[in-house]
């Protein structure tokens, strides 16, 4: 019985199909994971049909809790600086320290990239929110609590809309939306580093401070793949308004989910909380083997209990954390120390205030930069391009093999349109010698399109030829080639000369020669 | 176990009656004097949920005391009517919430701030593994299985 449910679990034929997935663009290059993803999924969001094994199906219900470290140069309630890898306790202050008599002064910076924050994710933003204490004993917060905002957020009821590829085509996406309960500002603790052998932790309050968006997700998503989807448009906003730099390698962008299962009709089933998930694959990972835990657990006959595991990422596997056991009491206090926040709109603005003291929603609103799903959007209707398209250009892919926290897709939106400007091929022929040729040669070279030692010029001019039909399409790959870089390419033409000048010039020569007009 | 003999130590009786005997803090209600039972106002559960949370250490008959008298202390409050009155949490509610500007103007004080901790490693504060854990002293269990 156990085999039949496991395997059901697993996903043969039943609950949870596990399809080989291909990307239209070559492998690497697209916004999702290549290779084996599992599509849990249907349109609604739900989980159904065991169909053929006749089991109840189980509902997963996933949804996330995201720490976003604001991207400022001081902290948020004090003047130390936010920087990440400095000698330890060097970016500490007094408060920071929670030495006595020290007091919260509040970072305008901070109240700015949450209210930017909450407008791009459609939030209500809370003109009057308030600041609260949630206490809990750990050496690396030093204070005994966190200011946080738990009665009254900054930002309320938003939405954030993301894109899944459907079924095995890369050209079916769907849209789906997770609503945000709340946005609200928060100290980030500092770091503890456990020394297990002398039984002793290591306190660094560098981090202890900053100012930190905690974004609520309700449990609106079913899979690991709606999650890493949600997240990765979260980041990309993050990353275009400012004001978060998102990075997950660098702690900047903090995920924990929360996971449950139940039948169809019933009430929610008892939820995990999940930790320590350091990328968005390992989100994707964990989310996924926690469901299949539960899933397991309760069709052996156990229990869930409300327990916060950790992910490991080596085992990929979740287990059970030390030191979280039974429900925490946070004794939420009212920050004394703090007035109410409150926040101006056109209407309210008062006349004969500081304006250094006034933070003006609708005039943060008016200068929102254009959001990723309208830069989208924009260049499918200006070029013509498939919407899987407009997504990897836009797309910020982290690399789990590198700590390179710049993709290789920075400014690629501009190369592509710069080419599209400069040659006559139509845009959506020049979109596949981006998004295959320059992308994958770019990666291969761990190059930024920045980096790249293709030009638009020189791209855009090698397409008219192709286009004039001047040259093949090979000959255009390999000049790409060798233009990106690629030696075996450069040594095959070095031999292409050999064999014309019969063996008669010097190859080292040939090869400055040549590594000449090529670099011109 | 220590919490157990507290509980053996409370059903006892040994805590003098009071007038008006007050309920456990966190119940509101307006306008009239707070009645409840006459004994263990504060529960064995209670004590050791605080003192795993606050990790202090009520340690005797005493300090329970200490704690009963204060939470009744408290309770008074309940004698106030607060029907329709918005509750308070800060005397500065009217004041203006300075807002700083995003400058850099403090840190750089390792050597100040590392003066203060009885024990450093490379400019690492130390503290013990874990969760701090609460100390349990080895005298109480005699005191108090002592005091039935």
């Amino acid at each position: 019985m156990a085999a039949v449910l496991a395997m059901v679990a697993r996903g043969c034929g039943g609950v949870w199909r596990r399809l080989r997935q291909r990307c239209a663009v070559r492998p690497g290059s697209g916004p999702f994971p290549r290779g084996e993803r599992a599509v849990a999924c249907n349109a609604r969001g739900g989980m159904m049909s065991a169909g053929k094994s006749g089991l109840t199906p189980w509902i997963p219900v996933v949804g996330l809790e995201i720490h976003a470290q604001i991207s400022s140069n001081s902290k948020l309630f004090s003047g130390s600086q936010v920087q990440f890898a400095a000698p330890p306790n060097s970016l500490v202050s007094f408060f920071d320290a929670s030495l006595p008599g020290t007091l919260p002064v509040l970072n305008r910076r901070c109240v700015e990239a949450a209210v930017m924050t909450g407008l791009a994710l459609n939030c209500h933003i809370n003109k009057k929110s308030l600041f609260d204490r949630k206490h809990y004993f750990y050496a690396d917060l030093p204070a005994g609590y966190q200011i946080t905002q738990q009665r009254v957020p900054i930002a309320v009821n938003g939405s954030l809309s993301y894109s899944l590829c459907i079924d095995n085509k890369m050209s079916q996406m769907v849209t789906k939306t997770v609503r945000i309960k709340q946005i609200q500002l928060e100290q980030d603790s500092g770091k503890s580093l456990h020394d297990d052998a002398r039984s002793q932790t290591l306190v660094d309050l560098n981090r202890a401070g900053v100012g930190l968006m905690e974004l609520v997700m309700e449990p609106d998503m079913c899979c690991g793949e709606e999650a890493a989807a949600a997240v990765r448009e979260l980041q990309l906003i993050l990353q275009t308004l400012g004001s978060s730099q998102a990075v997950m390698a660098e702690g900047q962008l903090r995920v924990d989910a929360n996971v449950s299962v139940h039948h169809p009709g019933e009430p929610y089933g008892v939820r995990t909380e999940v930790k320590n998930i350091n990328s968005i694959r390992f989100l994707a990972k964990a989310v996924d083997y926690e469901i299949q835990r539960q899933i397991e657990e309760l069709g052996n006959g156990g229990t869930i209990s409300n327990e916060t595991r950790a992910f490991d990422s080596k085992l990929g596997c979740t287990v059970p954390m030390r030191d979280k056991e039974g429900k925490q009491d946070y004794r939420f206090m009212p920050e004394p120390n703090l007035p109410p926040l409150i926040l101006y709109d056109a209407k309210s603005l008062p006349a004969n205030m500081n304006h250094q003291q006034v933070i003006n929603i609708d005039w943060i609103r008016e200068r929102l930069p254009d959001l990723p799903s309208v830069k989208r959007e924009k260049l499918v209707e200006q070029y013509g391009i498939l919407p899987e398209h407009s997504f990897t250009l836009l797309v910020w892919q982290q690399d789990q093999n590198c700590n390179s926290r710049h993709s290789n897709e920075d400014g690629l939106p501009e190369f592509f349109e710069n080419v599209v400007k400069q040659t006559q091929m139509k845009p959506k022929k020049v979109i596949g010698w981006i998004l295959n040729d320059l992308l994958s040669y770019l990666k291969q070279h761990s190059l930024t399109v920045k980096e790249s030692p293709v030009s638009s010029f020189l791209l855009a001019d090698l397409l008219n030829l192709l286009e004039k039909k001047e040259i093949s399409s090979t000959a255009a790959k390999q000049v790409m080639a060798i233009k990106a870089g690629n030696q075996k390419v450069l040594n095959k033409l070095i031999g292409l000369v050999q064999k014309k000048t019969q063996g008669r010039s010097n190859p080292v020569l040939v090869k400055q020669l040549l590594e000449k007009k090529l670099s011109e | 176990m220590r919490v157990l003999s507290l509980g053996r130590w409370l059903r006892a009786g040994r805590v003098p009656p009071r007038e008006p005997a007050s309920r456990p803090s966190g119940h509101r209600h307006s306008g009239h004097r707070p009645q409840g039972p006459p004994q263990q106002k504060v529960s064995v559960e209670v004590l050791e949920h605080l003192e795993h949370l606050a990790l202090v250490d009520f340690r005797d008959s005493e300090g329970v005391e200490r704690l009963q008298k204060a939470i009744q202390f408290a309770d008074q409050l309940h004698e106030v009517n607060t029907d329709g009155v918005e509750p308070m949490d800060s005397v500065l509610e009217d004041r203006c919430l300075y807002l700083r500007e995003d400058d850099v103007t403090e840190g750089n004080c390792t050597k100040e701030l590392l003066e203060n901790a009885r024990e450093t490693v490379e400019e690492y504060f130390v503290a013990p593994p874990g969760n701090i854990p609460l100390v349990k002293l080895e005298g109480q269990k005699t005191f108090l299985q002592g005091s039935k």
